[in-house]
């Protein structure tokens, strides 16, 4: 995990470099330091305070490679004010960011394992990352498999970078559509469906889970009746994230502060949690 | 050709199927046959009778509803070691979807009243198949509940 920043609360500049429309709603930005400063490197997992200037601040994932933190990569969704003015941004524009924040998915103790990866919608984004790590260090991992569900099959993220995924013989991508479209001829149904046909050993696989909350319930019941032990499951939490160092109480989740004690989280340390609809 | 041997063997194997006693399996398999079916081949069809209890083995099944604005819609893909369907166990005993094969699909079909009058004869067996079916049921019901959700819609 890589700490923030001495200067918590400042933004350092960065220039847009690239926009990737990925679906309707979703698009990535990929950023670099302005003045081409050392970059500050992350862990997969983390994430970055993005501030639109004159609109506001949000907490976003960081999706790229960890090899390569001089470009930071953010794919967001445009739902709100702050993100439909990023949506707008153009390359050569500039962004404040701070950050990295937050714990990591833990890629070092997962190594030995082997490695299921379930996801819907945009929650493949914080798991890039660990895709990318995963990847390059193939053979500390066993079976590697990427289960992921969304809305329809325009909704698919990183549609090219999946094919290429798919292609690979280290590496098994199962995907699955809520509502077939057009000429779809994949999975169809929840993601969680997907967990009972795929190849991994329960007892030896760490998994790393991240979607929409009720997704992420659904599924690490799926993983525990496959036989996957709930401490070796991990997800990552979204709550309304502001000042990101913990002081401010907007993200506090029971005891915890999700930008500061998560966003990743062991499964069996929130279960109780995540039963208590009040927080 | 497949010898009732043969069949007794595949539904031991089938995960539906798994952990009843094989002198069931032995009855099942002298009203069960195995058949496949190539990519867009239906399977059955809405409104035709359902008088097979079909376990897939192998390959992908989409079950699809034919809407006359958007034409057939999936709703749901079985691949193998799956049941596709149940309308043979309930009157009127009619298909209410299409299932269209996505992929090469091998299926073993019990005859469906067979297995109706064994399971009336049989209540141990009727029992313990039933249950089985519930928990199908419940699986299948939880799924569609969680597909209706819209879970990967935005919050705006």
């Amino acid at each position: 995990m890589y700490a923030p920043q001495l200067e918590p609360m400042a933004p350092r500049l960065y220039r847009i470099q690239r926009v990737r429309r990925e679906t309707e709603d979703t698009f990535t930005l990929e950023i670099a330091q302005a003045g081409g400063a050392v970059p500050t490197r992350f862990a997969p997992g983390q994430f970055n305070m993005l501030y639109a200037f004159g609109v506001g601040e949000v907490a976003i994932s960081i999706s790229g490679n960890p090899g390569t933190p001089e470009t930071l990569v953010h794919t967001t969704r445009a739902v709100g004010v702050v993100t439909n003015a990023m949506s707008h941004l153009k390359p050569g524009q500039v962004l404040g960011v701070r950050g990295p924040y937050g714990t990591s998915w833990p890629i070092r103790e997962a190594e030995g394992n082997d490695v299921v990866i379930v996801t819907g919608g945009i929650g493949l984004a914080p798991l890039r990352p660990l895709i990318y790590h995963v990847l390059e260090h193939r053979e500390r991992y066993g079976k590697v498999v990427l289960l992921y569900g969304t809305r329809t099959p325009e909704d698919i993220l990183y549609r090219r970078e999946i094919e290429q995924w798919r292609g690979r013989f280290d590496l098994e991508v199962l995907i699955t559509v809520d509502r077939a479209t057009g000429h779809w001829r994949g999975q169809v149904g929840v993601v969680t469906k997907l967990i009972s046909r795929a190849p991994f050993d329960p007892y030896n696989t760490t998994a790393f889970v991240c979607g929409p909350e009720i997704m992420m319930n659904y599924a690490v019941e799926g993983l525990q009746k496959r036989g996957v032990p709930s401490d070796h499951v991990f997800v990552s939490m979204e709550r309304n994230m502001k000042c990101a160092i913990g002081l401010c109480g907007h993200c506090q989740f029971g005891p915890t502060f999700i930008c500061k004690d998560g966003p990743v989280f062991q499964y069996d340390k929130v279960e109780r949690l995540l039963a208590v609809r009040e927080i | 050709m497949v010898t009732n041997v043969g069949v007794k063997e595949m539904l031991l194997e089938h995960e539906f199927l798994r952990g009843l006693d094989p002198e069931w399996m032995e009855k099942l398999a002298e009203f069960t046959y195995t058949d496949s079916y190539y990519p867009n081949d239906y399977l059955f069809r809405a409104g035709e009778d359902a008088d097979r209890c079909l376990l897939i083995r192998d390959g992908n099944v989409a079950l699809e509803l034919y809407d006359p604005r958007r034409g057939s819609v999936t709703l749901d893909t079985l691949s193998g070691n799956k049941v596709l369907g149940w309308s043979w166990l309930i009157p009127p005993c009619k298909w209410c979807f299409d299932a269209r094969a996505l992929a090469l699909t091998r299926v073993l079909a019990i005859n469906g009243p067979r297995l109706l009058q064994l399971m009336e004869e049989d209540h141990i067996l009727g029992y313990a198949m039933l249950k089985r079916f519930a928990f199908l049921f419940a699986d299948r019901l939880h799924a569609a509940r969680l597909q209706l959700m819209d879970m990967y819609a935005p919050l705006r």
